[in-house]
């Protein structure tokens, strides 16, 4: 089984450690993994702010690039919807586009669905984790079971997080179009924040946000994107 | 209720600024009437009902004018004055004609936001008429000089605290009164409204083409009283409240509850079936304005039109992030949250309504609560794309997407910028973008290198 992982322009800047987690993970599982290089950005932030003339050349850059692979895997819930849910609304007609979609996967979503993995290793016995479930990977892709479940099958503690399924805010332009709500919006998954080690999420964009906002708000609470810490569970 | 949809970003920071309480109270009540709503979906087949109440709606609005005239018809028979309003203009010559022909000089009014679209208390006012709001909530805010800040509940942006206060102002209760005695002292003013009034002013939450029945809900009972104590009863109806047939009642009056509140049923559901005959009590006339004020071509638009299946339960602002930030005040129109910003622009013009579309992160809680399943996150989209094909965006955005583009576009370019985001000066396009960011969330940090490199080097067998 071939994988070509599609990093992403916001984890390949800032949580490149993620991505080489999810390759040793993948390889670990017996994966052959690749990693075209002629990728860039999936077109989200153009797509999402009605910058379709933008974000159209950018879809078809990576269809090229994923031409070949048998599945395509993000460490990222949104850019994920992006390829499976709106590539095809945004190339119609397009049969590479809903190929493509048919092949892409996020991560966890992958290896429970796919490979049908629940449990990695025992690497977080005791940790007390936060999950913030990213809007798309939740709401457009219905993963909420997926990353959970390997969680906890690694032995973590999933602490309960009244406004775990809320959104944080981040909504790519829109936390520099609209910055005053998005802090607001921020604050509120901060002032709810139980007691815990380490946030996690799929999403780069959430995290590199409810980071910022952490670390202004000068609290002390680790975060670490969701391949790092499945790397974790299993490498121990 | 003049536009200031323009005005939404900035009204939304001042507000957080300056009313922090807003924040408070807004986040409290929405939250409340959210998880009541989860309680209530879960305990039917709520699926199932969606897709039937949809295709229902669809239904209708795809035969519309088929049952504008039956609906008509059926009124017409019951004994009700049917009149078409194009536009406010309509409307207000309607009420001119009725105040002046009736001698109104009082009118008691039901929670509508039809009438706030259409400016019935300025008209009401300038003719010299004397309008109650009969809903606690919308009564409230009718004394503060405000405009509601929810489709369901007008006064949500308020705390108990400024309530006190204001009937302290007004009516000399103490600063600590209890609700229960604040409500007392409104009910004992707007009971004195209800039979005084010769004008009775409402809604209507649908209504039904095959019989002429309007159909009315509420908790408070002052629906049914402002409807049947005045000798004369005008509903403002949307011409997309049409359903085809009474039974289709039975599907939406609990889902509405259902979705708006968390309630099986409202408190009150009143079924107007004309004015009182021979012998009855009640309004002698009773008149229905159907209203389009920009909704037939809303229904021409073949990718805006399902924003027209709306029931204005409000369960999407209950569930929207954004909204819960601010309330409806700084969306600037009648129609905020979620549902405002797709319907704002197909109302008043993408232009009016510019900046609204993006008013939200796509984060699709809105989609998932309605109950008609009206696909905002994908309307959002289409507002947006809209919105950058009319140039309506701002120039440093569109440079900005130009540059992205540039970048994206060339995998030796994305190379470069990932490099001078370590250290080399960034393109000034960039920089009002940063200073955006960081000030609320510190300096970005950017891994010390990028994925590609990492991958480069484990692939050449050195370093990782
Ligand atoms: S869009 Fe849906 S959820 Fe929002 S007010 Fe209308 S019917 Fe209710």
């Amino acid at each position: 089984m071939r994988v070509a992982l599609f990093i992403t322009c916001l984890a390949d800047q800032f949580f490149a450690e993620a991505g080489v987690a999810a390759v040793r993970l993948l390889r670990a599982l017996g994966v052959e993994v690749d990693f075209p290089e002629g990728q860039t950005c999936c077109g989200q932030p153009a797509f999402n702010a009605g910058y379709w003339e933008e974000a159209r050349p950018l879809a078809r850059r990576t269809l090229e690039v994923f031409r070949e692979a048998d599945y395509v895997v993000l460490p990222s819930g949104s850019c994920a919807s992006m390829v499976k849910n709106h590539y095809p609304e945004l190339l119609p007609g397009s049969q590479k586009a809903l190929d493509l979609a048919e092949r892409t996967y996020e991560l966890s979503a992958f290896l429970v669905g796919v490979l049908g993995v629940e449990k990695l290793g025992e690497g977080l016995k005791g940790k007390r984790i936060a999950y913030h479930h990213g809007c798309h990977a939740l709401r457009e892709l219905g993963v909420r079971e997926e990353p959970l479940l390997l969680l906890k099958g690694a032995g973590a503690e999933l602490v309960p997080w009244e406004a775990a399924e809320e959104c944080c805010g981040f909504g790519g332009l829109f936390s520099v179009k609209l910055p005053e709500v998005s802090l607001a919006m921020a604050d509120r998954k901060v002032a709810t924040l139980p007691q815990a080690e380490v946030l996690t999420s799929t999403d780069a964009g959430c995290l590199l946000h409810l980071a910022g906002r952490l670390a202004k708000k000068g609290v002390g609470l680790k975060v670490a994107p969701l391949a790092t810490l499945l790397w974790e569970a299993y490498a121990g | 209720m003049r536009a200031k949809a323009k005005l939404y970003p900035k009204e939304a920071a001042r507000l957080l600024r300056e009313k922090p309480g807003v924040r408070e109270a807004v986040t409290g009540a929405t939250l409340h009437f959210d998880r009541n709503r989860l309680k209530a979906y879960a305990e039917v087949p709520i699926a199932e009902w969606r897709e039937r109440a949809k295709a229902i709606k669809d239904h209708a609005l795809s035969h519309l004018d088929q049952y504008l005239e039956l609906a008509e018809k059926r009124l017409k028979e019951n004994g009700v004055q049917v009149h078409y309003a194009e536009e406010p203009k309509d409307a207000h010559r309607l009420l001119r004609e009725i105040v002046e022909r009736r001698g109104v000089k009082r009118a008691v009014k039901a929670k509508s936001m039809l009438t706030e679209e259409l400016g019935v208390n300025p008209l009401l006012a300038s003719l010299g008429v004397e309008v109650y709001e009969t809903d606690l909530g919308e009564y409230l805010i009718q004394l503060l000089g405000e405009p509601p800040s929810h489709i369901v509940g007008p006064a949500i942006h308020l705390s108990l605290k400024e309530i006190q206060t204001l009937f302290h102002e007004r009516f000399g209760t103490p600063l600590d009164a209890s609700p229960e005695a604040l409500a007392q002292v409104a009910r004992k003013v707007l009971r004195e409204a209800f039979l005084t009034a010769e004008l009775g002013i409402s809604g209507a939450n649908f209504l039904v083409a095959e019989t002429g029945t309007l159909a009315l809900m509420e908790n408070e009972g002052n629906i049914r009283l402002s409807t049947s104590l005045p000798k004369v009863h005008v509903a403002f109806v949307g011409i997309e409240k049409l359903l085809p047939r009474f039974q289709d009642l039975a599907l939406f009056l609990p889902l509405t509850a259902r979705a708006a509140t968390g309630q099986r049923l409202s408190t009150f559901v009143s079924l107007i079936q004309g004015p009182a005959r021979k012998g009855e009590e009640g309004p002698e006339e009773v008149h229905v304005v159907l209203v389009d004020h920009g909704r037939t071509a809303l229904l021409a638009d073949p990718e805006a039109w399902e924003t027209l299946r709306c029931l204005r339960c409000g369960a999407c602002l209950n569930a929207c992030p954004v909204y819960r930030q601010t309330g409806g005040h700084p969306y600037g129109y009648v129609y905020s949250g979620p549902i405002g910003a797709v319907l704002d622009p197909g109302l008043l013009s993408l232009e009016e309504a510019y900046p609204l579309p993006y008013a939200s992160t796509l984060c699709g809680a809105c989609l998932e609560a309605c109950p008609v399943k009206i696909p905002i996150p994908k309307l959002l989209l289409t507002w947006r794309h809209r919105a950058v094909a009319e140039g309506l965006s701002p120039a440093w955005e569109r440079a900005m997407l130009a540059a992205y583009r540039r970048v994206m576009e060339s995998p030796a370019l994305y190379r470069l910028f990932s490099k001078a985001l370590r250290g080399l000066p960034l393109p000034q396009d960039l920089l009002p973008l940063l200073r955006a960011w960081t000030e609320g969330r510190g300096p970005l940090k950017p891994s010390p290198k990028p994925f590609h490199q990492l991958w480069r080097e484990m692939e050449e067998g050195h370093g990782r």
